[in-house]
């Protein structure tokens, strides 16, 4: 018994770190954004308590807010599904053993390895500029362009989504993981059975990638949403051309931090908070009708 | 000689594999390249990586910097926040995952689970609070708010641990019990030495993390003689160092040399880390 007590203070003793960065940096901050979000506060005066307005405000008269939660919906519908399409595709094309396959499964990686940082966005802003890269690579082949991918509204988003489809690196490797995973024999009795490659990638492959499909879902989509250094650096902190990469975090940051309005912003993070709690649930409940998974034997 | 249909395969796959392995790292060669060309060059030859002449001034002009602050503060800056953070987060998360991993004690599975929530946390919840509280402490202007958090644990790396201590056998602790260890000395005699390679996992990607890390200190950092890397990169695009295009390239460059250096060293490292956690790098 003596022994049993002791368990817990040594327990809480290693845990403490977590459970004091838990209480102070995730629940505290949690709770009184809460808070701010029913109050006007620029920092300089107390809060004010103004109840539901600022979530009225949003819903009703904020043009910019609808329009970044209609940039934001579509980076996520866009990036999300394409990353994870060439994650997949590019994992079975790299699903071999032979010879120079590690330099370029290097070689795919290295730009998710990289893609995040500001040197990469800055190096985008250039590729998409109006005499970058691909417009220069478009002259060789005779089309001629001189409009800034970056500055068309038309385009801008787009430059985003391209950026985010090209790290699609760390889901390969997960991916390629599983499908490592995967015994032969279950291929070779099914070809002796007659079905083909494309049957074959529904009946085997799919279903069994499917727990970790679902993980990079969710793990992709909750990070989608929180995309901010691309949009930042590649806009110059604005969200333009018209409000075009104005991406939910971009406009969260703008409403905070320059103008300063602390309860607006808030407000704006509890309603991600819930849309991207409810997103999770949504594909979590989903999962039961696509995610199989494999024998109850062992677990 | 001819030859068979299985060797036109082998052709065709590194064919396709490899000019798609080379579009993809292309756009980083061509920052490189333009890293190295003059000034004038970079946007009339784009499709082009090769240099006329080798302008290796662009690094010299880009390592100036801005106002006073050369480059060589701002990789400073960068060191002393990324190894800080990156020792923290490493020895905080590996007590946190042992005790996950391997005490009974009261209410550890609710700790868990609130550690699984944290994993999924959007970030935008909690930055502004976390400004706020860190401005009343007076932290803004320094470095602590990015350091001092890292040393209470990070969920990733908790749960990176957790895998790699689970691989490790009960009766090793049994046995060390026997020989009259105490938990602490289970976990520094026995434990530690065998997740050395989950902790270097860990440290890699929080190196990463940290030294990318631009939304962080560009909240809490407003003195450039502050500035990390990531940040003072920023400063190139704005205002009058608009036009110095091969210092940008240049010092874009530089900031990735780490990360590659890192890369080409630890890959095992990374890949493990990354296809048995589901780790983002």
């Amino acid at each position: 018994m003596k022994l049993r007590e002791n368990d817990h203070v040594v327990g809480y003793a290693f845990a403490a770190p977590f459970i004091l960065g838990f209480l102070l940096f995730i629940v505290y901050p949690v709770f009184s954004s809460l808070y701010y979000s029913f109050t006007n506060y620029n920092l300089l005066e107390a809060p004010s308590w103004v109840g539901f307005d600022n979530y009225a405000k949003m819903f009703t008269d904020d043009g910019k807010y609808a329009k970044s939660i209609s940039v934001t919906l579509n980076y996520v519908l866009a990036s999300v599904p394409l990353r994870l399409a060439f994650a997949l595709g590019v994992a079975m094309l790299l699903n071999k053993a032979i010879a120079g396959i590690g330099l370029y499964r290097s070689a795919y990686y290295l730009p998710s390895l990289i893609g995040g940082s500001v040197a990469v966005s800055i190096l985008w802003s250039q590729v998409f500029g109006d005499k970058g890269l691909v417009n220069s690579a478009l002259g060789l082949i005779g089309i001629e362009s001189s409009t800034s991918w970056i500055g068309n509204p038309g385009t801008a988003l787009w430059t985003l989504i391209a950026l985010s489809v090209w790290q699609f690196g760390s889901s390969m490797l997960i991916f390629l993981a599983g499908l490592k995973n995967i015994p032969k024999d279950y291929y070779e009795a099914a070809s002796v059975d007659g079905a083909n490659k494309v049957r074959q990638f529904f009946k085997i492959t799919l279903p069994l990638l499917s727990p970790i499909i679902l993980f990079n879902l969710i793990m992709q989509t909750i990070s989608a949403f929180m995309t901010f250094t691309p949009a930042y650096i590649i806009s110059r902190g604005e969200g333009g051309p018209l409000d075009e990469t104005l991406l939910y975090s971009l406009y969260l940051y703008k409403r905070a931090f320059t103008f300063y309005e602390m309860g607006y912003a808030s407000a704006m993070a509890w309603v991600a908070l819930i849309a991207i709690g409810l997103v999770t649930l949504l594909i979590f409940q989903s999962s039961r009708y696509w995610v199989h998974y494999e024998s109850k034997g062992d677990r | 000689m001819a030859i068979s249909r299985r060797q036109w395969k082998t052709v065709f796959y590194h064919l396709l594999v490899g000019v798609l392995a080379l579009g993809m790292i292309y756009p980083i060669l061509w920052l490189v390249a333009s890293s190295l060309k003059p000034n004038d060059e970079i946007f009339t030859t784009a499709y082009s990586l090769i240099p006329s002449t080798l302008q290796w001034s662009n690094y010299a002009s880009g390592w100036a910097g801005f106002a006073g602050n050369s480059f060589g503060t701002f990789f400073k800056n960068s060191f002393i926040i990324v190894s800080l953070s990156t020792i923290g987060a490493v020895c905080s998360s590996a007590l946190v995952a042992y005790a996950f991993s391997r005490i009974p004690f009261f209410g550890r599975g609710f700790w868990f689970g609130c550690m699984m929530l944290t994993l999924m946390l959007p970030r935008d919840v909690t930055i502004i609070p976390q400004y706020i509280m860190f401005s009343e402490l007076g932290w803004l202007q320094s470095f602590k708010p990015l350091i001092v958090p890292q040393f209470l644990g990070i969920p990733f790396f908790i749960f990176l641990i957790m895998q790699f201590i689970r691989t490790v056998p009960a009766d090793l602790d049994e046995a060390a019990k026997i020989d009259g260890c105490s938990k602490y000395g289970i976990f520094f005699k026995v434990i530690l030495p065998l997740i050395v390679p989950a902790m270097m996992t860990s440290a890699i990607f929080s190196f990463y993390w940290t030294w990318e890390d631009f939304i962080h200190p560009l909240l809490y950092l407003n003195q450039p003689e502050l500035y990390p890397v990531s940040l003072a990169l920023k400063l190139f695009l704005d205002g009058e160092s608009l036009n110095n295009w091969g210092g940008m390239f240049a010092m874009s460059t530089l900031s990735l040399v780490p990360v590659f250096v890192i890369f080409f060293i630890f890959q095992k490292y990374i890949v493990d880390g990354i296809s048995t956690s589901g780790l983002k790098g």
